[in-house]
């Protein structure tokens, strides 16, 4: 069965907040120097909780932020997530309101900025908290390994 | 987003209203400390008293910053509290790159506001908010007052000061994001005096970078020799508390008010222990992947039967010298408790240990009595010292008042100069010899960071004072250039001359990238020049007679070489203080 590749999270508590993933995914993917226009985003825990967590995509299948789509900018991206076409995008923000885990950022032109699964982010992680998992296309993403970010 | 020019935030506390300033000058003062003494020329009064409100407070960052890894820090300047005159300060955390994703180089803050504030920036937002509900509010629970406050989590920088910074003690440090510091030379009471309890910097602009290949494969280099290479290993495994156990072997280590310089029981507290017993995670300033915050934790118990508060605190080899071997303490534990009461009443440890240190031992030489101390302060003794901290934050007499304005200043009323630990400032915790001691008490900052003197004294065997004082002018000279940049120190030996110059070409900056050399002796001298105009008289100063009785491992401190080492420097420094500039 042909495979597709999904952003996960599963070592969050190793995480150091040096935001070396965002600041990679919006350098290399998006080509901003920015913290927000990022697939991934780091966050502080604070409360009960320590250290940071990560904003980023689950993955869903059925992705709510593609069925919210009016456009067809996103669409169900094979595996999980979404396939963004920013030409059709008429920045109305619904994809992030649909977003159960405020993956996608708008940005102050409400353009929104998405986790690709690319796995660029990955390499530059200096404690391994990221990792790429391989989801059988059609089945739906292994829980182990991931955690809801909030 | 390269600018041949410099985006300036200055705002006016007495109005709250700010102004975008586009400044000329790249080429010239290159950012960071250049920037900072350019725009102190610019707004600050070299003759006029710290206290008033036309004085700045100026923060920023260098052209390299957020673009690569470990630019990571940023530059305050201000007339210091501690002896008036003009003065730098460097602290990591979120700063840097919130003021680079807030779309400024520099911001100044002049004015008083009319009563205690908090101000707001970023890219699309300026406010002064009204906290004065959060007088004399402690440091943590501020923080927490503050992070709920304002918006921007994790992408923002939150600068804040305790109760000391509010009742403008030269010794308040200003906090950065919980665990980082602008810790010396007062500039918390600068703060204070400008009625600010707190600086909110959003990072919420959005950037170009530079078009091409050539940017994202030097990042990529850079990156790759700062995390799979062993140069950085020291600050991300044990941290910079690694010195403990090194100086104490080396007999360097300043101990109980520097009557020792080595002492078998240091172990208790040294990088190691704090790793095994007290550590709980790393965590990082951010754009670094280094990771070199070392946070460990107090345990409290506040009521019988096994009722127990706890708190995370950050700790490094300053921290640790300042309030462990100095006061004698031997217990890992026992300096985060201590340092943990540093950091509520948001006072600069290194001050703070190092002037309880002198008034502990002159109690008991009698120069004071508990009259002034309130505690019986004894070497080793927390719970005293918690105490006295607290006295010291909140000028409970005044002793503790005169003692938060600098040891010095205490000396000055009671007696007892010989054995004040004071280079400057006081002391940091390298006690090897001659060349840090000079190096200490005559540098710009009067910081072990203005020049590699700790480092000398151990390397070089042989007493030439010309030499000498040769590398602490030139090694002053690129490390100015590093915080022109604004790069961590600890990425020194990466970011040499060649890289630093391949970074500035990619960017964009030429000029820089070809001239970097006389750049940062510009900055040198403009530095000093300030210093000097404000009233710096290296020939003044003073090295009490402590540091010339101790025995390291080279055997006893050489009083001539102390003394030619300190007339030298000090008449290198009027030249270059003096030195013409356009
Ligand atoms: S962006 Fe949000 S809603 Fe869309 S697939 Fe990812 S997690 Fe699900
Ligand atoms: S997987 Fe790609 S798109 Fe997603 S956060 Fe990482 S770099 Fe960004
Ligand atoms: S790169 Fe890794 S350690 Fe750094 S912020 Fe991202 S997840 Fe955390």
């Amino acid at each position: 069965m042909k495979k597709a590749k999904i952003l996960t999270t599963p070592h969050m508590e190793r995480c150091i907040g040096c935001h070396s993933c965002s600041l990679a995914c919006a350098r290399l993917v998006y080509k901003k120097l920015s913290w927000d226009t990022a697939g991934i985003r780091i966050v502080s825990s604070g409360g009960l909780s320590t250290g940071f967590e990560a904003k980023s995509c689950l993955a869903c299948d059925p992705a709510p932020c593609a069925l919210a789509c009016p456009t067809g900018a996103f669409s169900q991206r094979r595996g999980g997530g979404v396939l963004v076409k920013r030409k059709l995008c008429i920045q109305c923000g619904d994809c992030a309101e649909a977003c159960p885990v405020d993956a996608i950022y708008l940005a102050p032109t409400w353009e929104p900025f998405v986790c690709i699964h690319c796995g660029q982010c990955v390499a530059f992680c200096p404690h391994h908290c990221l990792e790429m998992v391989e989801m059988s296309l059609g089945a739906a993403p292994a829980a182990e390994g991931k955690e809801v970010a909030s | 987003m390269s600018r041949d020019y410099f985006r300036v935030l200055v705002v006016n506390l007495a109005t709250g209203k700010g102004k975008v300033v586009k400044m000329d000058g790249r080429d010239r003062h290159l950012g960071g400390s250049g920037l900072a003494a350019a725009l102190f020329k610019k707004y600050g009064h070299v003759d006029k008293a710290w206290t008033e409100p036309s004085q700045p407070l100026i923060f920023t960052i260098g052209p390299l910053t957020g673009y690569f890894p470990l630019m990571s820090k940023t530059v305050c300047s201000f007339k210091s509290p501690y002896h008036d005159q003009y003065a730098e300060s460097h602290a990591g955390g979120r700063s840097a790159l919130s003021l680079r994703f807030a779309g400024y180089d520099g911001l100044v803050i002049i004015g008083r506001a009319p009563a205690l504030s908090c101000l707001i920036i970023g890219s699309r937002q300026l406010e002064l908010k009204d906290v004065h509900y959060m007088k004399g509010i402690d440091l943590q629970k501020s923080g927490k007052m503050l992070r709920k406050m304002i918006g921007g989590a994790g992408h923002r920088s939150i600068l804040r000061i305790g109760p000391a910074g509010e009742n403008l003690l030269p010794m308040a440090c200003i906090t950065v994001d919980t665990y980082r510091h602008f810790g010396r030379l007062g500039g918390g009471a600068v703060m204070g005096a400008k009625n600010l309890k707190a600086v909110a910097i959003l990072g919420d602009g959005i950037f170009d970078l530079p078009e091409g290949k050539t940017y994202r494969n030097l990042f990529e280099a850079v990156y790759q020799q700062l995390t799979t290479t062993d140069m950085m290993d020291k600050y991300h495994n044990l941290g910079t508390p690694v010195n403990v156990a090194i100086l104490n072997g080396l007999k360097a280590l300043p101990i109980r008010n520097l009557q020792q310089t080595t002492d078998p029981d240091i172990e208790g507290i040294s990088g190691e222990t704090f790793a095994n017993d007290t550590l709980l995670r790393n965590t990082a300033c951010a754009g670094c992947p280094v990771g070199c915050i070392h946070i460990g934790f107090v345990r409290e118990k506040f009521m019988e039967p096994n009722q127990y508060l706890y708190r995370q605190i950050s700790y490094d080899h300053e921290p640790i010298f300042a309030t462990g071997s100095m006061l004698g303490m031997t217990n890992a534990f026992k300096v985060l408790a201590i340092i943990d009461m540093v950091e509520k009443m948001g006072l600069d440890v290194m001050s703070a240990g190092v002037a309880l240190a002198w008034a502990t031992e002159a109690l008991a030489r009698g120069v004071i009595s508990e009259k002034e101390t309130l505690v019986p302060l004894k070497f080793g003794d927390a719970d005293g010292y918690k105490e006295a901290i607290l006295h010291l934050g909140s000028m409970s007499n005044d002793f503790y008042r005169l003692l938060g304005q600098g040891t010095m200043k205490a000396v000055e009323h009671y007696g007892g100069e010989d054995f004040a630990c004071v280079l400057g400032q006081e002391m940091a915790g390298y006690a090897t010899g001659e060349v840090f001691f000079t190096s200490q008490a005559l540098g710009f900052r009067h910081s072990h960071l203005d020049a590699g003197g700790y480092s000398y004294d151990q390397k070089q065997k042989d007493k030439d004072p010309q030499k000498a004082v040769e590398f602490l002018l030139k090694d002053e000279q690129g490390r100015v250039l590093l915080t022109s940049m604004v790069s961590c120190l600890f990425a020194r030996e990466i970011y040499k001359e060649q890289l630093l110059a391949e970074c500035l070409n990619c960017l964009g900056y030429r000029y820089l990238a070809d001239n970097m050399n006389e750049v940062a002796q510009h900055i040198q001298k403009m530095r000093w020049q300030l210093r000097l105009a404000s009233g710096f008289d290296p020939r003044g100063v003073k090295i009490p007679k402590r540091f010339k009785e101790i025995i390291t491992w080279k055997g006893e401190i050489d009083e001539n070489y102390l003394n030619t080492l300190q007339k030298e420097y000090g008449k290198r420094i009027v030249e270059l203080g003096r030195a013409e500039e356009d």
